[in-house]
């Protein structure tokens, strides 16, 4: 955690001026926006009224039948909503002039064309409704519908207009990949329905064709029936030559588009079913394919049409579902889950966390040590919003010669973040966006507060001028780009200046912690029973006594955890057996809601983060901060404890109540260096004797003390590995363990800290932790101090080492802390974040002393 | 000392028994300060070979082979073939094509003999119908040939081929052999040493017994050679004897007894009431000059050349010890009681006082020629050049034995274990500083310097 959302509220304008520029200040594009406090003091107060609690996301359609019409939200609980009108908001949103291209017969051609119509992206703001939202228009193509089309949007809806502002890049990126998806599901649809329309076609022919042979024999050629037969089949003929074209045009729909950045998400997880859909037309086919189209064909059996369609009014429209492809529209849900959790919370939030994330992903020789594991970190194998590395560089823009109509998207917006190699050099284009067209604002509702539309229309806001606040948008979109684009210099895809969104949302983790303006409610531990009743029915299970009428997996973990020798810890065994993914949704569904009904209570028992095979995620460690701030409270030698971590040294929790051994570590984990993704190097409640192995691999152990035979081993296993080990038994409330000398622990842990939350005492420590982070870095990457002047050089080296540390100002036991992260850090630069075949295990010769409370 | 977890009186009693050799925590001199474990035995592991700078193998009672690199811990190679337990396993350095090989020869239960190529992993050669199994493997590097004692002796040429044997001994066979010089081979057999005589004219090997020393009252259970003019034996019962390796007479005798000090009564008491005390002379070690012998749980140094006692512990280890090391200005030992322990040769303080006369025990230091154990002579302040083993640091990682152990230098002590475990013990301040050459060599070769 770099950038402190707390810290937001007390940044404002110095009043020094220019003149003195800070040699330590942060680069201006990390720099958080300041707040512009003349117009309003109080930057939490909620100035706008809007009948809706929180952000979601509506789809709505323009039904030829009954107009706009909203089909569902994201989130779909209607509480969201409120009071608003989706109804009349939908009918603003799609009353937004759209220039969508409908299919028709264009001039000169005798067929109907299929235009392959780029979505278009506006921003819309209702200060009756209190309400502004980004607006994502595409078009479904359906046979049955006019013209063959239908229009659709999507529109993020938020209260607050800068947040939409400010992250319409994001917002047109993440939804540009969701329209995408949609587009694609319906595009193989679409085609599927044309390949029957056509054998019905072809069936209706022959029918009429033996009954125009039939008429001629009866009646001859020129008889009534006859010429109407003839012409009727005439109709057919053309009729199956016009879709015969659709259908050409629909699969022949730029096949270079696959390899498309946003289009590779639904490529990877339904690699088959479009492409081969939309081939099997093609005579060069594999003999497979064509096996299973011929016998897809074969079971369909073609039906007559009639001559005359049915009434537009009397036929039942289809649903977004059958529109698109069921897997893809459930993934597109997915995915805008996804993106509605993800630009939760207040703006400022989002905006500190992308600058985190930002640092974060410049330091990824340290930023395994503390800080919460990152998607990119896992590389390709991340799920939807990631960028594959493998992908070619393709801006969308760059297809020449196929059939697109570019004139509908050669917007300002778009041309930025499609085409960021123009940006470097000539800077965002102005000139489009500064042109506000008296027209459209007149054309617009009077009510409208503001339209930020991508096709060429800014609409100017009452109160704000359009200069200011298009300088603002653009001083955030260079921003953005700014920082973002380095964090991707190693994927070869960099071409989109759009930092990928996480689906499992370690954005969403702080809005009920750090926005309090948001919702109006202050964050504190969640209700206790609140959190147990939701973990009982999800895949989060934490009292091993529940393994009696536990589900079966778990059981088995439990079992084979208990067998010794197994050489597996039950979190690799778990990741394993459980989906990582359902776990990681399951258990951030829980906290979500938690927080969301939270009210301001101070829970003793808290939650234990170590759920089997989930990722531990930031909101995690935050509710540990509290956890942390209990901890170093109540025990005077925490400072002790907190050292043993840092320094590497495991630290083992004894103790008979599982509860109170549990709650020790869940205090404590926060400090462990290399916690891991799924905190891998933490054994929250271990019952059997733990073997040397154990300790190279945890850190942090909570052990039960028992009176059984298996109790007296687990003590002779802690007697014979005393050396290695501190002890913090926390029934006696005692910690054996080296002693510590120094102040830096004092500032990470004082017992008498003023800071009362544990989300800040977490940040805090953050802080501290990151700066010990740099301190590690530059003691391993200064080179002057390891290399040996010359071959016989070794006791030189470690001089000039530890004076070094001392210079840094750290006494002997800090400089354990510094030297064992530097080893972590070295281990991990060799190595890569893939584990070690086989990890060694580094330990002092120290006396360890009893402290007691 | 975890007394305070602990809480019962047999805790304290048990603490204070080892008390006195509890060197705690505070560790400066020890520099082994990481450790890797390195899993892939199913049983007791029992053997360790030192192949190369870089690898060495171990073997045990699983009748596995493993090849491992001390560098990285990565087991390089599993050699399977032996259906029971291995009984011995050495190195085999041989000359092919100008190029120098190392090959692995192991005897196990399943009285089968294996040539291991440790770099590709093959079975080069194997004989499988042996009359006994193979209880030691002693490479003769000049005559290029091995020989293998079970019950009987057999000479091997390096093709695998067997040259000649001798005839049946006696069930107890041979536990040990030492290469003497002229091609006279030392064997333990029992109470006896058998001298063999090597004859090699031509292509014919014969081999005889020439002479049997019979100057041990008891089983002998280590063999060595310590230099070109001596070895060395030791027996179930504390005798010491160093041999002449060219007219095997008995250069030096020592019958190590561990005996209370006379004339403290209270002591007396204990002896009659405690069990007889372990003073088998379980293995020997020497760098050509000083001797060690591990006798029962104690340490006895002697130095070969003065025939004197260097220094002494009669309770090294809380058990028995089962191999030692010399090294420079110390040594290393490894007991049952799952440690090692690493000691420092020092002066006393006083050489005139018996620093710690009260616990140690006395010793007899016998004549040349003397055959049978006098009483027990000389008092400690007799003894000129004695000097005080330290217990300097102790390594601390088995759960079971720790059977023996092989250095490889500063690179690394690797110790293997009844536990089936083996550990790589290395100086953690080195390996920083060789993880940090190798970041910046990634980092050079990654062009980010």
């Amino acid at each position: 955690m770099i950038g402190s959302p707390d810290v937001v509220a007390f940044t404002k304008e110095d009043d020094f001026g220019d003149s003195f520029s800070d040699p330590l200040s942060l680069p201006d594009e990390f720099s958080v926006p300041l707040f512009t406090h003349a117009a309003n003091a109080n930057p939490w107060t909620k100035t706008s009224y809007a009948k809706f609690s929180k952000d979601f996301i509506l789809i709505s359609e323009f039904s030829e039948q009954v107009g706009p019409q909203p089909l569902l939200t994201i989130p779909s609980d209607p509480k969201v909503c409120g009071t608003f009108d989706l109804n009349y908001f939908s009918l603003r949103i799609m009353s937004v002039d759209y220039q969508a291209s409908f299919v028709g017969h264009p001039p000169g051609s005798n067929y109907p064309k299929l235009n392959f119509v780029e979505d278009s992206k506006v921003v819309l703001g209702d200060s009756k409704e209190g309400a502004f939202a980004y607006v994502h228009h595409l078009t479904l193509y359906d046979l049955e519908a006019r013209g063959f089309v239908r229009p659709f949007c999507m529109a993020y809806i938020s209260a607050d207009e800068r947040k939409i502002m400010q992250q319409f890049q994001e917002l047109s990126s993440e939804f540009s990949k969701a329209s995408e998806c949609l587009k694609s599901g319906n595009r193989k649809a679409f085609a599927n329905e044309l390949e029957k329309k056509l054998k019905d076609l072809e069936y209706t022919r022959s029918v009429l064709h033996k009954e125009t042979e039939l008429q001629k024999m009866n009646n001859g050629c020129y008889s009534t029936q006859a010429i109407e037969k003839a012409n009727e089949l005439a109709n057919v003929e053309k009729s199956i030559y016009e879709h015969k074209d659709l259908l050409r045009q629909i699969t022949s729909y730029p096949s270079r588009r696959k390899r498309d950045v946003d289009f590779v998400q639904c490529e990877a997880e339904k690699p088959p079913v479009m492409d081969e859909t939309l081939k099997d037309t093609n005579p060069s086919d594999s003999a497979e394919n064509t096996v299973e189209t011929e016998s897809r064909k074969s079971s369909y059996t073609p039906q007559l049409i009639k001559a005359k369609s049915a009434k537009c009014f009397d036929k039942r429209l289809k649903t977004l579902e059958e529109l698109c492809d069921t897997s893809f529209f459930l993934q597109t849900l997915e995915q805008l889950n996804a993106v509605e959790k993800s630009f939760r919370g207040d703006l400022c939030f989002i905006y500190t966390s992308q600058i985190d994330r930002a640092l974060v992903s410049k330091q990824r020789v340290t930023s395994f040590l503390f800080e919460a594991e990152h998607d990119w970190e896992d590389g390709g194998a991340s799920k939807n919003f990631s960028i594959p590395s493998n992908n070619p560089t393709i801006p969308i823009l760059n297809f020449s010669g196929e059939p697109l109509s570019l004139d509908s998207y050669t917007t300002c917006i778009d041309v930025d973040h499609l085409k960021p190699g123009v940006e470097s050099g000539e800077g965002p284009p102005e000139s489009s966006t500064s042109d506000i067209t008296q027209e459209t604002s007149e054309a617009a509702d009077t009510e409208t507060k503001g339209s930020f539309s991508s096709d060429k229309s800014i609409e100017a806001l009452g109160s704000v001028s359009p200069s200011s606040l298009q300088t603002n948008f653009f001083d955030g979109l260079e921003r953005r780009s700014k920082i973002s684009i380095p964090s991707y210099s190693d994927n070869a895809s960099s071409s989109i200046a759009v930092p990928h969104r996480r689906s499992d949302g370690n954005l969403v983790q702080m809005d009920a912690a750090c926005c309090i303006g948001q919702d109006g409610f202050i964050f504190e531990d969640p209700l206790p029973e609140l959190a147990q009743e939701c973990c009982g029915d999800t895949v989060v299970n934490q009292e091993p006594l529940s393994l009696l009428h536990g589900d079966p997996a778990l059981q088995m973990d439990y079992i084979l955890e208990e067998s010794p020798n197994m050489g597996l810890t039950f979190s690799e065994l778990n990741t394993s057996v459980l989906s990582e993914e359902v776990a990681k949704i399951n258990i951030e569904d829980v906290f979500d809601r938690t927080s969301f009904m939270s009210i301001s209570t101070s829970s003793d028992r808290a939650v234990s983060p170590f759920t089997y095979g989930s990722a531990l995620t930031v909101k995690q460690k935050k509710k540990a901060g509290h956890s942390a701030l209990r901890f170093i409270r109540q025990y005077p030698f925490a400072q002790q404890a907190i050292s043993c971590l840092l320094s590497g040294r495991t630290l083992v929790i004894l103790g008979v109540d599982e509860g109170t051994v549990r709650k020790l570590v869940n205090a404590l984990f926060i400090f462990v260096p290399n916690l891991g993704k799924y905190g891998e190097t933490v054994q929250p409640w271990l019952s059997t004797p733990f073997q040397l192995t154990d300790l190279q691999r945890w850190k942090l152990i909570g052990l039960q003390r028992a009176v059984s035979p298996a109790g007296s081993s687990i003590l002779h296993s802690l007697n014979r590995y005393s050396r290695y080990i501190s002890i913090l038994d926390c029934d006696n409330k005692t910690l054996r363990c080296p002693p510590y000398k120094g102040t830096l622990i004092s500032h990470l842990a004082d017992h008498r800290t003023q800071i009362k939350r544990g989300s800040t005492y977490f940040l805090h420590i953050q802080g501290m932790l990151t700066q010990l982070t740099a301190k590690a870095f530059l003691y391993t990457f200064c080179h002057h101090i390891h290399l040996p002047m010359d071959i016989n050089d070794q006791g030189s080296v470690t001089s000039r080492r530890t004076n070094f540390l001392l210079q840094l100002g750290y006494t002997v036991e800090e400089s354990k802390i510094i030297q064992y992260l530097s080893e972590l850090i070295k281990q991990h630069y060799i190595h890569g974040s893939a584990k070690v075949g086989n990890p060694s295990f580094s330990f002092n010769y120290t006396t360890s002393y009893l402290y007691k409370i | 000392m975890l007394r305070w977890i602990l809480g019962g009186r047999e805790a304290q009693g048990a603490v204070e028994k080892s008390a006195a050799l509890f060197i705690g925590e505070e560790q400066p001199k020890n520099c082994f300060t990481e450790m890797q474990v390195l899993k892939g035995h199913f049983d007791i592991v029992r053997f360790l070979v030192q192949i190369d700078d870089l690898r060495f193998a171990s073997a045990g009672d699983d009748g596995l082979v493993l090849i491992w690199n001390v560098e990285t811990g990565d087991c390089l190679l599993e050699l399977r073939g032996h259906t029971q337990q291995i009984t011995a396993m050495t190195s085999y350095t041989f000359i092919r094509g100008g190029n120098t090989h190392t090959a692995l020869i192991t005897a196990s239960s399943d009285r089968t003999l294996s040539l291991w190529d440790p770099d590709s992993g093959n079975r080069v050669q194997n004989i499988s119908d042996l009359q006994s199994s193979v209880k030691c493997l002693l490479v003769l590097n000049l005559l290029d040939m091995w020989l293998s004692g079970g019950n009987e002796l057999c000479v091997w040429n390096q093709d695998f081929e067997l040259q000649c044997k001798t005839v049946h001994h006696s069930d107890t066979g041979i536990s040990a052999m030492v290469e003497l010089p002229k091609n006279f081979i030392a064997a333990a057999m029992d109470k006896e040493i058998v001298i063999f005589k090597l004859n090699v004219s031509g292509s014919d090997v014969a081999v005889m017994a020439i002479r049997h020393l019979a100057d041990h009252q008891d089983t002998i259970h280590s063999l060595i050679s310590i230099n070109d003019g001596l070895f060395a034996s030791g027996s179930h019962i504390g005798e010491l004897i160093i041999w002449d390796s060219v007219d095997w007479t008995i250069q030096g005798y020592e019958l190590i007894l561990w005996e209370e000090s006379k004339g403290d009564g209270h002591s007396e008491v204990k002896v009659t009431q405690q069990k007889q005390i372990e003073r088998s002379i379980q293995h020997m070690s020497s760098d050509g000059e000083l001797l060690v012998a591990a006798v029962g749980s104690g340490l006895y140094v002697y130095n070969v050349l003065t025939k004197t006692v260097v220094a002494y512990r009669k309770m090294a280890h809380d058990s028995n010890v089962l191999h030692t090391m010399i090294q420079t200005d110390g040594l290393m030992s490894c007991s049952e009681d799952g440690s090692v322990r690493m000691w420092e040769l020092q002066d006393l303080p006083l050489p005139a006082e018996p620093a710690s006369s009260g616990f140690f025990g006395m010793f007899g230091t016998f004549g040349r020629s003397s055959k049978h154990a006098g009483p027990p002579a000389k008092k400690l302040p007799e003894v000129p050049d004695l000097r005080s083993l330290e217990l300097i640091g102790d390594l601390i990682g088995h759960s079971g034995a720790v059977q023996m152990f092989v250095s490889f230098e500063q690179k690394a002590l690797v110790t293997c274990s009844t536990d089936h475990l083996l550990i790589v013990w290395k100086d953690g301040e080195l390996q920083s500083q060789l993880r940090s050459l190798a970041v910046f060599q990634k980092l050079e070769e990654n062009q980010q310097l």
